[in-house]
């Protein structure tokens, strides 16, 4: 151990880069793979704008968990209601989501993706008051109640919408794709992309450049230790149980839109998704979840384009790979 | 004693309750008339064992698995390939219970090892992922198992309902292949629950038990935690594996909606919670209560739903629709969860004095 002088600068922390080659990685070895470069290219956005809705979607599920030991099983709640909510005003404003133009399209789906943070949020905060409140602390009572919860929330959104799938169309100017030479990549991708790495870069801000983040990876280290230190740690979890909700709600109306369709069952397929990739990441880091949300995406597109038959199984595989590598997931940030 | 592994209910009504229970489902041929009677009693045998043998995760060692019906539905599965494949021969019933039985108990070893090697946390989310992965592929694999249609199948012909083995002259009943077949599953169901009440109250229950209270200092006692949780994963996917066979064999058929669904994950889920988890007794009243309520509250619900929906209230016929039954059973879990999270047996010992039951942190 050297001695540090009190004017030197703190140690810097390692950093462990093996985790972000990983995607880059795939991502080379596959251009001999699909041979052509125009379809690696298309390929590669769609995974990109895939990976960072997944991403959003999951970005509140690890916080949580990282910050409180919560493991919410009814995250997905959140993006079905997200994206039911948003059916609620782009229904009624069809004619300018038909309209042919930017500004208009986004005039409706901007308020319309607010409106579903808006009530996925509020939906967070009854239920943490009302489901992970009175079970705090107790892992195997929080599952089982989060789990009721997924399923009452998904049954209410059939009594109130019914059970059919709704449509619901891409704008128009979102619709098609910037052609580039002989690659073409989807417009809604790109919006998709901007919007996730939007998302990613302003929690990695608000997380280590604020004193609120602080706070938050603070206590994602060592919960008491924040506590003892007076700060209101159970008012913290709730802010992010509810930007958590938030952004899931968020992710719910761009997932909808990326399918084209809303369906109360979207929660189901997408809760395995995100804990795939959460526990990819390992629980708790941001940074993890990113990379495995665009681990995820990849080899969910790679290997739909390659072989469509190990599509069904593949994100199981690349779980298994990774839990091989590192058993507790990219970057273990909890200690527990 | 010695039959119940030294574990009697500890309380007179429940004790009540499980004889009449028992009594009900022997002799449910003869009291209940009709083929759904049967049907019920039917469901209610394998739902107990299946129950039972969740139980054995959940309530003893505290581990949620969400895999289970994975395990169910190889069972089930394999003999409906078996005796689709092979035609309804006794070789047929053979060969599912040899591939079956160690298919689910190799999987169910994997996903031990890989995750209740780290965090038992882990141990949900990724029993969730591998369950759905394999319910996709079973609904895929339309080739070998029939896809979304499942398999229909043909029973071994002393298990058929036209197979007259006693005659009416003889005690003013009938016999049939059915009756026996039902018979056979009720044994078979007891045996295995009554196996699982030896298993967990062996020591290596207790070390279960010790496991899910504190793992920490469980492993610190000198016990090999991951050998024990994964040996108890192994043991309930081959409990469930068999109701899964018992169950297919009953209803000659197995498909994703009666054997794979994550509906009949979370009737599990419901049936352990209400009856009461860490009591193995619990899976019996649990299933019970459960599937009747199901049979019959159901069509209740329909005629709710229609005097609602006639008297004009907005929004109630929808929630009161039978299709949305699930609503209220996620209400109903919820609200046992928080006020009954020793379940009926639980409630049940502690009226009657006794020791209080476990399964509860």
């Amino acid at each position: 151990m050297t001695d540090l002088a009190a004017t030197d600068p703190l140690p810097k922390p390692k950093r462990d880069l093996a985790p972000i080659l990983l995607p880059v990685a795939l991502a080379l070895l596959m251009i001999p793979l699909i041979g052509s470069t125009s379809s690696w290219l298309t390929l590669t956005a769609a995974s990109l704008a895939m990976g960072m809705m997944i991403f959003i979607m999951a970005s509140g599920l690890t916080l949580v968990f990282g910050l409180m030991d919560v493991l919410n099983f009814g995250h997905g709640a959140f993006i079905a209601v997200g994206a039911y909510v948003a059916t609620l005003v782009l229904a009624p404003f069809a004619a300018s989501i038909q309209a042919d133009s930017l500004w208009m399209n986004l005039a409706v789906l901007g308020p319309a993706a607010l409106l579903s943070m808006a009530v996925s949020g509020a939906l967070g905060l009854v239920v943490e008051r009302v489901l992970i409140l009175p079970v705090y602390g107790q892992h195997l009572k929080q599952i089982l109640m989060t789990t009721g919860g997924l399923i009452v929330a998904e049954q209410t959104l059939y009594a109130l919408w019914g059970p059919q799938i709704i449509p619901m169309p891409l704008p128009t100017s979102l619709r098609g794709s910037f052609i580039l030479g002989d690659v073409a990549i989807a417009k809604y991708r790109v919006l998709a992309m901007l919007i996730g790495l939007a998302v990613f870069i302003a929690i990695q801000l608000v997380l280590n450049r604020t004193k609120l983040g602080l706070l938050i990876r603070a206590g994602v280290e060592n919960r008491e230790m924040v506590e003892a230190l007076g700060y209101r740690i159970r008012r913290l979890f709730l802010g992010v149980f509810m930007t958590g909700s938030a952004l899931a709600g968020l992710g719910g109306v761009m997932w909808a839109l990326y399918r084209e369709q809303v369906h109360a069952s979207m929660s189901d397929d997408l809760t395995v998704l995100i804990f795939i990739v959460v526990i990819i990441g390992g629980l708790g880091s941001i940074g993890g979840c990113f990379i495995g949300a665009i681990l995820v995406a990849m080899v969910a597109n790679y290997g739909g384009f390659l072989v469509p038959k190990l599509a069904l199984v593949s994100n199981i595989l690349l779980m298994v790979a990774v839990l091989m590598w590192r058993p507790r997931g990219l970057y273990a940030v909890t200690s527990r | 004693m010695m039959i119940l592994s030294g574990d009697p209910p500890k309380s007179r009504v429940l004790t009540l309750l499980l004889v009449v229970i028992i009594l009900a489902l022997a002799a449910t041929p003869f009291l209940f008339p009709g083929a759904k009677a049967l049907n019920v009693a039917a469901k209610i045998c394998v739902f107990a064992a299946l129950v039972a043998s969740y139980d054995l995760l959940l309530g003893y060692t505290g581990s949620v698995s969400f895999a289970h019906t994975m395990f169910y539905g190889i069972g089930s599965y394999a003999i409906a390939i078996a005796l689709y494949g092979m035609g309804p021969n006794w070789a047929a019933v053979a060969t599912a219970i040899v591939t079956g039985l160690p298919l689910a108990a190799l999987l169910a070893l994997a996903i031990g090892l890989f995750s209740l090697r780290v965090a038992a946390i882990f141990f949900a989310m990724i029993t969730l992922a591998v369950a759905s992965a394999f319910q996709v592929l079973a609904s895929q694999l339309s080739w070998l198992t029939g896809g979304e249609d499942g398999r229909s199948f043909q029973l071994p012909e002393l298990l058929r309902p036209g197979t007259v083995l006693i005659s009416k002259s003889l005690f003013g009943f009938e016999v049939n292949g059915r009756i026996f077949t039902y018979y056979l599953v009720l044994a078979i169901s007891a045996l295995m629950i009554l196996a699982l009440l030896r298993v967990v109250n062996s020591p290596f229950g207790r070390v279960l038990q010790a496991i899910r209270e504190n793992r920490f200092r469980a492993e610190a006692l000198g016990f090999r935690t991951v050998f024990h949780l994964t040996y108890a994963n192994c043991l309930a996917a081959l409990v469930a594996a068999s109701a899964g066979i018992l169950n297919a064999l009953w209803l000659r058929y197995a498909g994703p909606d009666t054997s794979l669904s994550f509906s009949i994950m979370l009737d599990i889920l419901l049936m352990v919670v209400i009856g009461g988890m860490g009591t193995i007794y619990g899976a019996i009243i649990g299933a019970t209560i459960f599937i009747l309520a199901q049979n019959y509250l159901q069509s209740l619900m329909g005629v709710a739903s229609q005097a609602a929906g006639e008297s004009g209230l907005p929004l109630l016929p929808g929630l009161l629709h039978p299709d949305r039954w699930l609503l209220w059973l996620g209400l109903l879990f919820i609200a046992s969860v928080y006020f009954f999270p020793t379940g009926v047996v639980g409630r049940l010992r502690k009226a009657g004095g006794g020791k209080s039951a476990g399964g509860t942190h």
